[in-house]
């Protein structure tokens, strides 16, 4: 082998070291988590680092006894499928309009939804709980979802509407003469084409929506209505000396969103990518 | 085309546009400018209700103890802001380029780069604090294990150190995000350009330097400005690591905890009442946007001009 070639080698070897060191520190603590929820009490002192003895249900099955886990879950899944399901409907109509008609605050209308991508909703946060009040939706899920729609539509109209205008127009001229109406047109020419897109935005938005711990704080009260990082929060206090309760805590709210990623990690990159590029 | 056909084409299309214009309008633009009107009142309760003027604002930038949280607050942004920044730009992306190599095993290695991203900053503050804490001592026994025992310290306990862990917890966190634009950006450049450099000669140095890097320029801007917003905005790290009291001291307090605990907490917990709330995220506000203009100005606008 030349000189040269050996360099190479070599840099390529420490390259692949460099990602495996960076990759241990990404999966060890996640592992930790997982294994530790397994241990028992005296055997997370005693054998901090090694595989548990033998894999214990117990915290889990304490979880779902001391509190109501199985709720909070649950209302967890209703925040997420209602706000992505709307999210998706009313994003991908108002993306068809902005894309393929033209009339005069089109360009306008864009630049306004697209904005909010960079505006923290957070920081209104005052006034959304006045209004909530006002509506009688203080300590419901309609406060957390109607917020979980308004975050996801910048970005849905953002992905969709580019998707759309790649859509070839000739499809849409067809079946107008076919005398396919336009609302006909959005629902058998469009979206069967828009599958792909609306399932990276529905993707991308899963995370931060299961997530979101800051407006279940502000607003949430009552336990019937707690979603999982809510509870998390206040399981950890309470029970912060349950090393094994704690663990198994902090895995039931991870195991949801790491599954989602691994089944659809494609989705993510791609939609989160093109969004960089265009950004 | 007939006006009876026209008028029936704007109708549906003010029906596909509304429901979004309202939702995004009433929950989201709406109460960002309403926060700021809310900003001049003052009074007990959920919602104030007395006018007062600016007087909130002369009470968080002159007296005390508003205003030395304040200054506190932002002074600790500014720093975590820098570190994150400074992390998550070097190693995004030399991780970045190393994974857009003829690398073994580089789909999974980015697959997992984006895996801490995907939890919940809550679940990763707290998992953390577990690691870091004394009594359990397992990152202790990780640094005896390194040979590193005088690295055992209180590091949530020390002011001085505090702030640089939560920092350096939420790169560890959205690292990946980096790494996803940054490769991104490597994958985006024509494979003509960096072919047509490799028969001229060129070594993976020069191809970084002259090829890789001003092309991912624009990257670099938005990978900052999305931390810029990110950290000036960050409440859960601190709420899971040091509480909404910021521990130790105050030590952690960044402009999200602040907000938090002065709209939402009692007094006795160092609420201040929703209006002075509102002149927080008032605050905050304008330091994101300022943010925003600066890299509008020196990425999107120049950008252009070149175009």
């Amino acid at each position: 082998m030349t000189r040269h070639g050996i360099k190479r080698r070599l840099i390529k070897i420490s390259l692949f070291s460099f990602l495996s060191i960076y990759t241990v520190s990404i999966l060890y603590p996640i592992l930790l988590m997982f294994l530790t929820s397994f241990k028992t009490t005296r055997e997370i002192f005693t054998n901090p680092f090694g595989l548990p003895a033998s894999f214990e249900f117990t915290s889990y099955i304490k979880l779902l006894t001391i509190s109501n886990y199985l709720t909070y879950f649950r209302n967890s899944i209703i925040v997420t499928v209602i706000s992505l399901g709307t999210i998706i409907v009313i994003t991908s109509t108002a993306s068809f309009v902005l894309a393929k008609y033209n009339f005069r605050w089109k360009n306008f209308l864009y630049l306004f939804f697209v904005a909010g991508m960079i505006i923290p909703i957070r920081l209104g946060t005052i006034s959304i709980l006045k209004l909530m009040i006002e509506m009688h939706a203080n300590d419901t899920l309609f406060s957390v979802i109607i917020v979980g729609i308004a975050v996801g539509i910048p970005f849905g109209v953002f992905i969709l509407t580019d998707f759309i205008k790649m859509i070839p127009e000739e499809l849409s001229a067809a079946a107008r003469i076919d005398g396919c109406t336009e609302p006909t047109i959005f629902r058998i020419v469009i979206i069967p084409l828009l599958r792909p897109a609306l399932a990276a935005v529905a993707i991308i938005n899963y995370i931060p929506i299961w997530n979101d711990f800051w407006f279940p704080l502000v607003f949430l009260k009552s336990d019937s209505v707690k979603t999982v990082p809510l509870a998390t929060a206040l399981l950890f206090g309470q029970y912060q000396t349950n090393y094994a309760l704690v663990f198994a805590v902090l895995s039931m709210a991870s195991i949801p969103v790491m599954l989602f990623y691994l089944v659809f990690s494609k989705h993510f990159v791609q939609g989160l990518s093109s969004g960089a590029l265009k950004g | 085309m007939p006006g009876k056909k026209k008028k029936e084409v704007k109708l549906f299309m003010v029906l596909f546009l509304l429901p979004a214009i309202f939702i995004y309008t009433l929950f989201l633009l709406i109460p960002i400018l309403d926060s700021m009107r809310l900003s001049l009142y003052s009074g007990q309760g959920l919602i104030p209700t007395e006018f007062v003027g600016f007087d909130n604002y002369v009470k968080l930038f002159t007296q005390f103890p508003f205003k030395d949280r304040m200054i506190n607050a932002f002074s600790n942004n500014i720093k975590f802001f820098f570190i994150v920044t400074l992390i998550q730009n070097i190693f995004g992306f030399f991780i970045a380029f190393f994974v857009t190599r003829k690398i073994i095993g580089k789909g999974f290695f980015r697959k997992i780069s984006f895996l801490p991203t995907t939890l919940s900053v809550l679940v990763v503050g707290f998992l953390f604090k577990l690691i870091l804490n004394p009594a359990w001592g397992i990152f202790d026994k990780i640094l005896v294990s390194l040979g590193l025992e005088n690295f055992i310290l209180p590091w949530l306990g020390n002011p001085l150190t505090a702030l640089p862990v939560l920092a350096i917890v939420v790169s560890w966190q959205f690292m990946g995000e980096s790494v996803l634009f940054y490769t991104a950006g490597i994958d985006a450049i024509p494979e003509e350009v960096t072919e047509a450099a490799l028969i001229d000669g060129a070594s993976p140095l020069q191809e970084l330097w002259y090829i890789i890097i001003p092309s991912i320029l624009p990257i670099i801007g938005i990978v900052t400005i999305l931390i810029f917003i990110g950290d000036f905005t960050q409440f859960d790290i601190v709420y899971a690591m040091s509480t909404t009291q910021a521990n130790p001291a105050f030590g952690t307090d960044l402009f999200g905890s602040l907000f938090y605990r002065a709209a939402f907490s009692t007094p006795v917990r160092g609420g201040w009442g929703m209006g002075m709330g509102a002149a927080v995220s008032t605050v905050m506000f304008a330091i994101v946007f300022t943010g925003v203009m600066v890299w509008l100005y020196f990425f999107k606008l120049k950008g252009q001009k070149n175009d």
